[in-house]
């Protein structure tokens, strides 16, 4: 810490920081463009000018860019200087030049960061009797609109999707004032980070299509903290909902998982809740072969108490997609030796693998924002630019952190991002990627390596025992230039400092995960502080390992055949994602009744004889266990309409109507929390998750509306002109109404981001300690798993052999889509289009050999299943390796990895 | 007593003054032209609807009274896809119409509007829609907007320069 003088008073700063960020770290206010917290300065905008005075005496000074001059002790600078503030003042009227008179029909109004900043200098009227300039727009895909007449010329969006997010189809073109950002041709931006350009506009270039679809200003939105459930690295999100339907979803600032920036299968997947296959009323089916029909939630209750009444072997199917409580209330409803976990034997073994090297702590995990900061990072066998992206957007600025630790010998600050970029550019990170075919993060490894994925894993193995090869099992049989690949990464990783292995369940390979953990156990033991981090398929993957189920689908299956049980309660999940057809029908038909639990119409639901209506993400309270372990807690942000209610309220519900004296005492979420921390050490950490229900905030509830919220006396008046009151929330320190304390809530109950004078989402300055630092109080989110450092010291020592192939047999692996593979965003019209059709991935070689090209027709056979699929060419892909989409819709479902075989489909002419 | 005679006095000329006093429902009133009564919704010159559903009448109204929904027509023109009134509610301070960019809400001379159920006080769309430009005959948001929705094309609003060529080389 260091002081310096601001307008004459003492502030202490952090050393290292840049004047702007010290400025507004200690809450003073200093209009800004081009400077973000996560791309650094570039001095472009000329919008933070301040004086520096050389001493006490000095009263002329000189006006300098706060954003480019460092906070160095003793540091004279004024903010209110009236000849810097009509120099800032003149700033935003040349800025403004050009501006169109657009803010009525403009999306950023209302939120918009050079509203913001024009009202801070005073600017108020053009005096320019100069016609405007005008640009064409751009057609940018189903996520972006284009409206280039708004742009202040910033240069955030380039320095944000190019330089950080890496992706290389927009940039800037033209010259003088004629500069222009977009594509080189219209089409959609192809990054999986390009909704991050809406909240990094500093005004609406890029603005959001689907919530101009459905338009709000950000005041009439309601909102509430939450928890993105569309893959397992659990950002934080803040959805906004109006007139009881979800409107957007925004970026919700953690330090410790996604900081700044969200990706496009969170932002805009949300669309799931509104959709037409919602279920929304309780439906009974009387026997089997007749239609479900609508029943009252007392019917329907009474129809679950029968079908699970005491005489019926009952068991559950969790849900990897369900919050911890409802699949906690489901364990309680049918007993642990009953709960199943709604995923196949073979998942949920990976899973149980991967939570038992997490808690037995070969290493620990580190948060999301660690992995950005990790000396070396080899990645096995993950396509994470698909199953965990911003998981990908971290390791992307690996080279820009070589790039700062170079820099930094020369004195040049990280936050000088000109000359940083200029070198990060031609930096690779070390990054090692041994993937089955190539991954988005191919451009900015040092060395990438496509296998099969026993191939992987002996790489993985082979890395271990050079890195301690008196104890780790060596690996037999490795070709020379394996060898030579191992000891690369191997010494990479035993040179640097805090080495990352990421892994993950995506291939649903138990030797991988193996592999990794050794690498870890080896680090440890030659004395390196190695980091593992594991990308998990679902938002609650971790949650449902955590709990313990008693198998997969297969021993629930052979449960029901057996006669061990005779009916299923399912929640929250569609099992003819999860395993073949026939499987889930068998599955269906050796059950008696089948009761789901489930907020949209799917095959499962479809087949049950009660469906209760159940609450999606936005409509309810839970929490969610991310890869990591951390415990995160989501609110509603909307009263779900008719009989929809939480998982757990329905099961609770059941179990009162059975008289289970247990369900009694669930009143609130609160409730189960503590009943989960009472049986399970794991979840001790439960209670402290986030402010119970019973937190106030001077004497009052938290507001999900803003001060400003509008329509309140006019939204129902078409039904009946007398107002309600604002709806019941027991489970939750939040209302839903606009009454409540202005101040700051505590880090995990923050609905929006505001402060007085600053709209946009760069409000959350105001809520930092630091700019780019943790939160006021602390990160949300606790988490469950601490290991103790190197607790776990044995290898594993299953090394796979190299298995030579049969003639013809392929082994197919499964393949990751950031669109598609996740099963509630596919459903979202803006994601829907970006999904892929099913097919079958196969190398040119092994095409060409098989008669096959691209689009051709090919027959794909695992285990006695057979499909057709067309042919896609990846010449990344091995020889002998044929790649399956998972979770797209329509097709079919596979258990990966297998070996199978891949034929020509025989046509008809 | 002088000055109870002189109030007398005063009272007593009153009665050859002329009458304040308007037999009203009788005799029509003759209200000043910024009176602030019956709120409507107008249309631009060109006979469409003016409002853009910016929401900032709903956002200024202090009693909340104003609810609307944004739309967008093929050409990305926004319009209202409902607009509510509930007029048991507005205080007819005009803050609406102050708050309005487009001059589209404007407040009229009628007050005229009771109802015995309060149920009837409530004004969507078709109701408050008027088939001119009111108060302000010329104003059209669209032409002077930078978008192009349809009205006219980039670039050819009031005071605009025609697009940039951006492959242009020319300094």
């Amino acid at each position: 810490m260091v002081t310096i003088h601001i307008d004459g008073l003492p502030y202490e700063v952090e050393e290292g920081q840049n004047l702007l960020q010290a400025c507004l770290s200690r809450g003073l206010n200093l209009p800004y463009f081009c400077w973000h917290p996560a791309l650094g300065s570039v001095g472009a905008c000329r919008q933070c000018a301040v004086k520096r005075f050389k001493s006490e005496k000095d009263e002329r000074g000189e006006i300098i860019m706060a954003c480019m001059t460092p906070a160095e002790a003793g540091v004279r600078i004024s903010i209110d200087d009236p000849e810097v503030a009509a120099f800032r003042k003149s700033v935003i009227e040349w800025l403004m030049l050009n501006h169109p008179h657009d803010c009525p029909v403009c999306d950023e109004g209302g939120e918009c960061h050079l509203q913001d900043m024009t009202v801070m200098t005073g600017h108020a009227y053009r005096e320019n009797r100069f016609k405007k300039r005008t640009y064409p727009n751009q057609y940018l895909g189903a996520f972006l609109n284009h409206e280039m007449n708004r742009c202040i010329q910033c240069y955030r969006c380039v320095r944000y999707y190019h330089d950080y997010a890496g992706a290389g189809d927009l940039n800037v073109f033209a010259s003088r004032d004629h500069v222009y950002f977009g594509r080189g041709r219209a089409g959609r931006l192809e990054s999986g980070f390009s909704g991050n350009l809406v909240e990094i506009c500093p005004t609406g270039v890029f603005t959001d299509k689907t919530l101009g679809r459905h338009y709000t200003r950000k005041w009439d939105l309601q909102t509430a903290p939450s928890v993105c459930v569309h893959c397992a690295l659990g950002c934080n999100t803040i959805p906004g909902s109006r007139y009881g339907e979800l409107r957007r979803v925004r970026n919700r600032y953690n330090h410790e998982v996604n900081g700044y920036f969200l990706c496009d299968r969170g932002r805009y997947g949300y669309e799931f809740v509104n959709c037409d296959r919602r279920i929304r009323a309780p439906l009974v089916r009387t026997s089997r072969g007749v239609e479900q029909v609508l029943v009252s939630t007392e019917d329907a209750l009474k129809s679950a108490a029968a079908m699970l009444s005491e005489r019926r072997k009952v068991i559950g199917i969790g849900s990897p997609r369900a919050s911890l409580e409802s699949n906690f209330a489901l364990l309680r409803l049918v007993g642990p030796k009953n709960f199943h976990a709604g995923i196949s034997d073979k998942e949920l073994e990976v899973l149980n693998l991967i939570r038992d090297v997490l808690c037995l702590g070969a290493a620990r995990t580190p948060t999301l924002s660690e992995t950005a900061e990790a000396g070396a990072v080899f990645v096995l066998g993950e396509d994470v630019s698909n199953s965990a992206p911003l998981l990908a957007l971290n390791l992307r600025q690996l080279p820009r952190r070589k790039a700062e630790i170079a820099m930094a010998k020369v004195k040049i600050p990280p936050w000088n991002d000109a000359p940083i970029q200029r070198i990060a550019e031609f930096e690779k990170g070390s990054l090692y990627i041994a993937s089955p075919c190539a991954t988005g993060l191919d451009e900015v490894a040092s060395k990438s390596f496509h296998g099969d994925i026993s191939e992987l894993a002996r790489l993985g193995f082979a890395v271990a025992s050079v890195l301690d090869p008196a104890n780790a099992p060596g690996v037999e049989g490795l070709t020379e230039k394996e060898k030579i690949r191992a000891g690369e990464i191997a010494s990479a990783l035993g040179g640097a400092a805090r080495p990352l292995i990421v892994s993950g369940a995506g291939c649903a390979s138990l030797a991988l995960i193996e592999a990794a953990a050794n690498i870890c156990t080896a680090l440890g033991k030659i004395g390196g502080q190695p980091q593992i981090f594991f990308a998990l398929p679902e938002a609650n993957s971790l949650g449902l390992a955590l709990l313990g189920a008693a198998g997969g689908l297969e021993t629930a299956c052979s449960a029901l055949r057996s006669g061990r049980a005779d009916t299923v309660v399912v929640i929250e999940n569609d099992l003819f994602r999860r395993c073949a057809e026939e499987k889930a029908i068998a599955l269906f038909d050796s059950a008696k009744y089948l009761v789901a639990i489930d907020h949209l119409i799917n095959p499962t639901t479809s087949k049950a004889d009660l469906v209760l209506p159940a609450a999606a993400f936005a409509e309810a309270s839970g929490t969610l266990v991310n890869n990591e372990g951390r415990a995160q807690r989501f609110y509603r942000v909307l009263v779900p309409e008719f009989e929809v209610k939480e998982s757990w309220r329905w099961i609770r519900d059941i179990m009162r109507f059975l008289g289970r004296s247990e369900a009694e005492k669930w009143h609130r979420l609160d409730d189960l929390s503590v009943a989960m921390a009472a049986l399970n050490p794991l979840f001790a950490g439960l209670v402290s998750v986030a402010p119970d229900a019973d937190f106030r905030l001077a004497g009052g509830k938290i507001p999900r509306q803003a001060p400003r919220y509008s329509g309140r006396t006019a939204m129902r008046a078409h039904i009946d002109v007398f107002e309600q009151p604002p709806p019941d929330d027991p489970d939750t320190p939040l209302t839903f109404s606009m009454e409540g304390d202005p101040r700051q809530p505590p880090p995990s109950l923050i609905p929006r981001y505001w402060a007085p004078g600053w709209n946009s989402v760069q409000a959350l300055n105001k809520f930092q300690q630091e700019i780019g630092g943790p939160l006021r109080g602390k990160d949300p989110g606790v988490r469950l798993i601490e290991p103790i450092p190197q607790a776990r010291t044995e290898y594993f020592r299953d090394v796979p052999a190299s298995a030579p192939k049969a003639e013809g047999e392929m082994s197919l692996i499964p393949l990751h889509h950031i669109f598609g593979s996740e099963e509630l965003s596919a459903l979202s019209p803006g994601v829907a289009e970006l999904c892929p059709q099913p097919y079958v991935a196969l190398n040119p070689e092994d095409a060409s050999f098989l008669g096959l090209f691209e689009g051709a027709l090919a027959k794909v056979g695992v285990e006695g299943l057979t499909c057709c699929l067309s042919v896609r060419i990846v010449p990344s892909l091995p020889r002998a390796v044929a790649g399956l989409p998972v979770g797209l819709r329509g097709a079919p479902v596979f258990e990966l990895p297998a070996s199978g075989t891949v034929v020509r489909e025989a046509t008809d002419e | 007593m002088l000055s109870i005679l002189r109030t007398l006095w005063g009272v007593f000329l009153h009665m050859f003054r002329s009458r304040e006093t308007i037999q009203y429902p009788e005799q029509n009133i003759l209200d000043p032209p910024r009176f602030r009564g019956r709120i409507i919704l107008s249309l631009d010159p060109d006979g469409q609807e003016r409002c853009v559903a910016c929401y900032l009448c709903s956002a200024a109204c202090p009693v909340d009274c104003i609810a609307l929904q944004a739309a967008q027509d093929v050409n990305g023109r926004r319009y209202p896809e409902f607009f509510r009134i509930n007029f048991s509610r507005c205080i007819l301070c005009g803050f609406c119409e102050e708050a309005c960019p487009t001059y589209a809400i404007q407040l009229t001379n009628d007050f005229e509007f009771s109802e015995y159920d309060r149920n009837n006080m409530v004004y969507e769309k078709e109701d408050l829609l008027i088939s001119g430009p009111g108060k302000h005959p010329d104003y059209n948001f669209f032409r002077v907007a930078g978008v192009a929705v349809g009205v006219k094309g980039k670039g050819e609003s009031e005071n605009e320069l025609p697009p940039v060529d951006v492959r242009s080389l020319l300094p």
